[in-house]
């Protein structure tokens, strides 16, 4: 079976994020996994990888990949499709892996499809994406029809499921060229997100909206999510009023999740907002205004002041926990 | 002295329903009204303040059918002080690969120190043609900016992350991808507005550029779409009025569904 890789998403300590376990899953439909890991931690994360079905990693323990964004990942992965002809290159469809997939798909001359929620083998056994466009109002089967397929994939979206594989590490000799080093990173920092999952793949997401009223207000927001184990999440309202970081923002210009359950709290719904979280298995909105759009798609909308009706909530949350 | 070049893509009013044309898939940009890619008006208005604060020229370089004259001139009455407009029936279709190529093109052929566009389309939402423009330009790719600094050739960016942040730098010449946290994009004045009529716009064609017709449009992508459906709207879901037990409400439903 052809080869397929996969660019692992991991924390640089070993820990290996979700999204690569769903990317693995998709890879076994469409040949045989190979993960590719950049930088520290393969060894560490050898066995999670295995869970999933990865054949191989290819290890490239550089420091170049934390030093320089995108480009040294895009240069290795070129190289790999040039030494393996994969069948296809699967990348975590987050900021920063669309604009590696967008790289890549330079360097190698291979289409390139964004935001994939879902792959299968379609004819001839190439992959077949689909798409969710306009921020889900339409869904797309596309391909790609030169080159290698490249496809990033949306996180959260494809359920990961286990396999075995065998995981072998295979080490690679690797260092970033001159012009992979033009953009260096000279300082970085987390967004504190606690012991929050991250929002691009929680389950469960409480967003806050404009309704919130303050940086004060919105603090209820953060209490109902670590009642209920989920990331939170933000209107563009609250992130352009600066009472919560920006890179919690849900939406067109912001972060798209598609969690079990999202949490829309204050938030009108705009077509804005919708387009970055629609796709969400089940939506529950609270809301003071009867007329908000968001209620055209929740499962379930309360009408009522977020300050009386949340807690109320927190004390139920709370006491059935026990 | 920074030479500026900010793309400019025109996309279909985020707040209406938009379509794809049955058949190849491809947008229909002709229906609904067009307007400029939310994102790019950050990126005009970067470009505008980096001019004034080190001098040199802003251009707006669009690819697009003739009806993306309107945004190249909003553009202009914003202030940016010349445009390119690469229009070609062969376009029609291109993906994102295609794009970047015929832009680069326009890009080189125009000149640049530095290349700012918005970090994503409201239409396609693909992210990575900043990325692309980048590779295809062999220069440092600084993009998803929250803040740009310039001083002498370096240019340095508050880079927005998956989850927080990187300060990063590099030289000109360079791309540059901006989020909308980056600025205030301003409102074109009447006497930008009466400016505008007066500014130069190129209108070029892909022969113009050099790039073979046969390697843009829906026959030069990379990828094609094979079919598409509208989504099935959401089932009605219940929205009751809070009569002081709306919060018991929500925990039997997040009870019943298993979520606590």
């Amino acid at each position: 079976m052809a080869e397929v890789l996969v660019l692992a998403e991991h924390t640089g300590g070993g820990e290996v994020k979700k999204v690569t376990a769903e990317l693995l899953t998709a890879a076994r439909r469409l040949g045989s996994p190979s993960v590719v890991w950049t930088g520290p931690g393969a060894e560490a994360a050898a066995g999670r990888l295995a869970e999933f079905g990865a054949g191989r990693v290819y290890v490239a323990d550089s420091a170049d990949f934390g030093d320089y964004p995108v480009a040294p990942a895009a240069e290795l992965l070129a190289r790999l499709v040039a030494a393996k002809s994969p069948a296809a290159v699967l990348i975590a469809g987050t900021t920063e892996g669309k604009e590696i997939a967008g790289r890549l798909a330079v360097k190698t001359s291979s289409g390139v499809l964004t935001d994939a929620i879902n792959i299968t083998a379609g004819a001839g056994g190439a992959p077949a994406a689909e798409q969710p466009n306009f921020g889900g109002a339409i869904t797309v089967h596309s391909r790609v029809t030169k080159g290698t397929p490249i496809i990033a994939v949306r996180p959260n979206a494809v359920s990961a499921e286990p396999a075995p594989g065998a995981a072998q590490l295979v080490p690679v000799e690797f260092a970033a060229s001159a012009a992979a080093k033009a953009a260096k990173v000279t300082e970085r920092a987390v967004a504190d997100k606690g012991t929050r999952p991250d929002l691009t793949e929680a389950q469960i997401v409480v967003s806050g909206g404009r309704g919130t009223g303050s940086a004060d207000g919105f603090k209820i927001i953060e209490e109902l999510a670590d009642s209920l184990g989920a990331a939170v999440g933000a209107s563009r309202a609250v992130t352009d009023a600066g009472w919560y970081p920006h890179a919690f923002q849900v939406g067109q210009t912001g972060k798209t999740v598609s969690p079990q359950l999202y949490v829309a709290i204050g938030i009108s719904g705009a077509i804005q907002h919708r387009a970055g979280m629609q796709t969400s298995k089940t939506i529950i909105a609270i809301n003071k205004d009867p007329e908000a759009p968001i209620f055209e798609i929740a499962d379930l909308g309360i009408v009522g002041d977020l300050f009386t009706v949340l807690p109320q909530l927190l004390d139920e949350v709370g006491a059935r926990k026990g | 002295m920074v030479n500026i070049a900010v793309c400019v893509k025109q996309v279909p009013d985020t707040a209406v329903e938009r379509t794809l044309k049955p058949g190849a898939g491809t947008l229909d940009r002709e229906t609904p009204d067009g307007l400029i890619n939310e994102l790019d008006e950050y990126a005009i208005e970067e470009g505008l303040k980096i001019a004034e604060a080190h001098g040199g020229e802003v251009t707006i370089v669009s690819m697009g059918p003739g009806k993306a004259a309107e945004s190249i001139r909003k553009a202009l009455s914003m202030g940016a002080d010349k445009a390119v407009h690469v229009c070609d029936e062969a376009l029609a279709g291109s993906d994102a690969l295609v794009t970047s190529l015929v832009l680069a093109a326009a890009l080189e052929q125009a000149g640049f120190d530095l290349v700012i566009l918005g970090s994503e389309s409201t239409d396609a939402r693909t992210g990575v043609l900043a990325a692309m423009l980048a590779e295809r330009l062999g220069v440092p790719q600084l993009t998803l900016a929250a803040k740009v600094d310039i001083s002498g050739s370096e240019v340095t960016v508050r880079r927005v992350t998956d989850d927080g942040y990187q300060v990063v730098t590099g030289t000109l010449p360079a791309v540059v991808s901006v989020v909308e946290k980056i600025n205030e994009p301003r409102y074109p004045s009447f006497k930008g507005i009466m400016a505008a009529k007066k500014k130069p716009v190129q209108v070029l064609t892909l022969a113009d550029l050099g790039v073979d017709a046969g390697a843009a449009g829906l026959a030069g992508s990379w990828t094609a779409v094979s079919d598409f459906a509208a989504r099935p709207p959401r089932a009605a879901g219940t929205v009751v009025k809070d009569e002081g037990d709306g919060g018991s409400t929500v925990a039997a439903f997040l009870a019943e569904r298993k979520f606590i």
